[in-house]
C-alpha cells in the first residue's frame, strides 16, 4: 500500500513526539538535520527507524540511513519505498 | 534510607511500592526514592512484614534515616529494621547481601573506617551505628570489642539505637498516592506546588508536567510549604536545583581528590563498521546494534584484563570491584546525568550488552532506575560521540579509579602500509587515577580495547 506525502510526514511526525514528546515538529524546517535538531542520539535514533518501519511496514536498513538524515529526506524515503 | 551513590547524602521518598502488612523479599521493590539526581526503586535488604511506615512520601531525609519497619518472618516480636540502614556500614550489612561485598565504598563516607562484613554483620545485631564507634584497632579500625563495648554503653544509658524519626508518628500509608513523572516532581519543587493538591490527567491519574504548570498558575498553595520540621530531615539549598548541585559536590570531590592522568588512542573502526553493516542486515531493526554497544562490550573485556583499572580507591588502597560493572554516563533530557551500571557487562554477548543499554537508558530517562544499578559501577564509560565532538577527556566518578570516553566515530585519512586510505575512526581517552594506577596500566588498557575491536565477531 503506498504512503502519501501527508501521510509519511505524519510518520515521521509521530515518530518524533514518541520519542522527545514534547519536540515542535512542525516548527523544524524539513530540510533540517533531524538527529541534531531533536537531539537525538543513536539509541534514540535507532528507536525512531524501528517506529518508521512499525508505522509504514516499509523496509529500512542501516544503507539508507544516509537519507534519513532530516524528515524531508524520511518522508521521501517512506513514499518511494512504499509505492 | 540507602545511599545510592558517594556523593548521596539525603533523599527524598517519592512513594511506597508496598503496603502496610505485605510480605516482602529480598530484593523486592519496596520504594521509589529520589536523590536528586533521579529517581530509583529501592528493594528490600530482608524478608519479612511490612510493619509500618517511617516516613511520608514527599519527605525528604538524610541517609541512614530509617524508613519502615519490617517483622521477620516467623518472629513476629521480634523487630527488625529494613530499609532502615545506618549511613555507614550501608544498607546491605544486616543482610550481608551479594552487594555489600562487592561495594563496601561508595556507601562508605570518607574517613571512616568501617570494618569487615562480619563486624558490620554484629554491629547491625546489636544495633550499634557503627559511625558512631571509636575503633581500638590498627590505623583506627573497628574491632569486635569496640562493638560490644558501644552496644552496653547504649544499654545502659537507656539510649536506643532505633529510629531517630520513629518519634513522628508513622504516615498513612497513602495507598492511592499518585504516580508522579520525575519531570513534574522537579518542576512542582521549583515552582512550589503541592503534588498532593494536584490532581493528575495521565494514566491512572499520574501527574504530568501540564498538570503541575496548571496547579500552579492558578490559586493553588504557595511556595511556602517548607517540609514539616523533622529530625532527620534536612531543608532543601534554594538556589541549586538537585541534579546540578549533586553533580557539583562530586565532581568537585573528584577534581579535589583524585590526580587524574589522561592517555588517549586513536582506534581505526574499520572493521567494525564493516562488520556491523554486513550483521545489522540479518538484524530486525529492534535488534539492530550500535558501535557504542560494541565498543562497550571491549572495554568490558579490557577491564577484566586489566583489574587494576577496575575497583574503587578506599581508605588509601584499591579494592578491586568483584567483577566488571561498567558505568554508563547517560543524559537525561531534562539535563541530570546518570551513571548506572550493567552488570555483569563483560559476560554479556553483544545483543545482550545492546539490549540493557537501550533499556538502561530507557528507564534513566524514565526515572525508574533501581538502587543496585546506581552504587555499583566499577569503571565507568561516557561516550558523548552522539554530541558530535571527537573526543572526551572525562572526570572519573569516585570512588572509582578510571572512566573511559569515547568520542564520535570520524573518518578520517589513516595510513596503512605506506598507503594512505579514509577509516572510520574512534578517539578512546583513559581518564586514571594516578593513586592506583600509572599512565601505562591507561595505555595497555587502550591497547587492549583496540586489539578486542579489530575482532568484532569475536565480541
Amino acid at each position: 500500500m503506498s504512503i502519501t506525502p501527508e501521510e509519511a510526514r505524519a510518520m515521521v511526525a509521530r515518530a518524533v513526539r514518541k520519542i522527545v514528546p514534547d519536540a515542535g515538529v512542525e516548527s523544524v524546517p524539513p530540510d533540517a538535520d533531524l538527529r541534531r535538531a531533536f537531539e537525538l542520539d543513536s539509541l534514540d535514533f535507532l528507536s525512531f527507524v524501528e517506529l518508521l518501519v512499525a508505522d509504514s511496514g516499509v523496509r529500512i536498513d542501516e544503507d539508507d540511513y544516509p537519507e534519513l538524515t532530516t524528515t524531508a529526506g524520511c518522508s521521501d524515503l517512506l513514499v518511494r519505498r512504499s509505492a | 534510607m540507602p545511599s545510592l551513590g558517594a556523593d548521596m547524602d539525603a533523599g527524598t521518598l517519592v512513594e511506597w511500592l508496598v503496603h502496610e502488612g505485605d510480605t516482602v523479599r529480598r530484593g523486592d521493590p519496596m520504594a521509589v526514592i529520589d536523590t536528586d539526581k533521579s529517581a530509583i526503586e529501592v528493594e528490600s535488604f530482608d524478608e519479612g512484614v511490612v510493619e509500618s511506615f517511617l516516613v511520608e512520601p514527599g519527605t525528604r531525609v538524610a541517609v541512614g534515616t530509617p524508613l519502615a519497619r519490617l517483622t521477620p518472618l516467623g518472629a513476629a516480636a521480634e523487630e527488625a529494621p529494613a530499609l532502615s540502614a545506618p549511613p555507614a556500614p550501608g544498607p546491605a550489612a544486616a543482610a550481608a547481601s551479594r552487594e555489600a561485598a562487592r561495594i563496601p565504598a561508595p556507601r562508605r563516607p570518607a574517613g571512616a573506617r568501617i570494618g569487615t562484613p562480619p563486624l558490620r554483620h554484629h554491629a547491625a545485631e546489636l544495633g550499634v551505628d557503627l559511625t558512631k564507634v571509636v575503633g581500638t584497632g590498627a590505623h583506627g579500625t573497628i574491632t569486635r570489642a569496640d562493638i560490644d563495648r558501644a552496644a552496653a554503653e547504649a544499654a545502659s544509658s537507656g539510649a536506643t539505637s532505633a529510629t531517630p524519626s520513629a518519634a513522628a508518628p508513622p504516615a498513612p500509608a497513602a495507598p492511592g498516592a499518585p504516580r508522579v513523572s520525575p519531570y513534574a516532581r522537579r518542576l512542582a519543587r521549583e515552582m512550589g506546588v503541592d503534588l498532593t493538591k494536584v490532581e493528575g490527567s495521565g494514566r491512572e491519574g499520574a501527574v504530568r508536567a501540564d498538570d503541575v504548570r496548571a496547579a500552579a498558575a492558578g490559586p493553588g498553595p504557595t511556595a511556602e510549604q517548607a517540609p514539616v520540621a523533622e529530625p532527620g530531615a534536612e531543608p532543601r539549598p534554594v538556589a541549586a536545583s538537585g541534579s546540578r548541585a549533586t553533580i557539583a559536590a562530586l565532581m568537585s570531590r573528584a577534581k579535589r581528590e583524585i590526580p587524574h592522568y589522561y592517555v588517549a588512542q586513536t582506534v581505526d573502526l574499520t572493521p567494525l563498521v564493516e562488520w556491523l553493516r554486513r550483521t545489522n542486515k540479518e538484524r530486525p531493526v529492534s535488534e539492530r546494534i550500535v558501535a557504542a554497544a560494541a565498543i562497550l562490550k571491549a572495554a568490558a573485556l579490557a577491564a577484566r584484563e586489566h583489574p587494576e583499572l577496575n575497583g574503587f580507591w578506599l581508605d588509601d588502597g584499591f579494592v578491586p570491584g568483584d567483577d566488571v560493572h561498567l558505568g554508563i554516563a547517560v543524559h537525561v533530557r531534562d539535563g541530570a546525568l546518570v551513571a548506572p551500571a550493567i552488570h555483569h557487562t563483560a559476560d554479556l554477548t553483544l545483543p545482550e550488552v545492546m539490549a540493557a543499554l537501550r533499556d538502561l537508558v530507557k528507564r534513566a530517562r524514565a526515572g525508574r532506575l533501581r538502587r543496585a544499578e546506581m552504587a555499583d559501577p566499577t569503571l565507568t564509560v561516557s561516550d558523548l560521540g552522539d554530541q558530535g565532538v571527537e573526543e572526551v577527556i572525562g572526570v572519573i566518578y569516585a570512588p572509582q579509579v578510571a572512566l573511559l570516553g569515547v568520542g564520535r566515530v570520524v573518518e578520517r585519512p589513516w595510513a596503512v602500509d605506506q598507503m594512505i586510505g579514509v577509516r572510520p575512526t574512534v578517539r578512546l581517552t583513559l581518564s586514571g587515577d594516578h593513586r592506583a594506577t600509572d599512565g601505562a596500566a591507561g595505555a595497555r588498557f587502550l591497547n587492549t580495547v583496540d586489539r578486542l575491536l579489530q575482532h568484532p565477531e569475536e565480541l
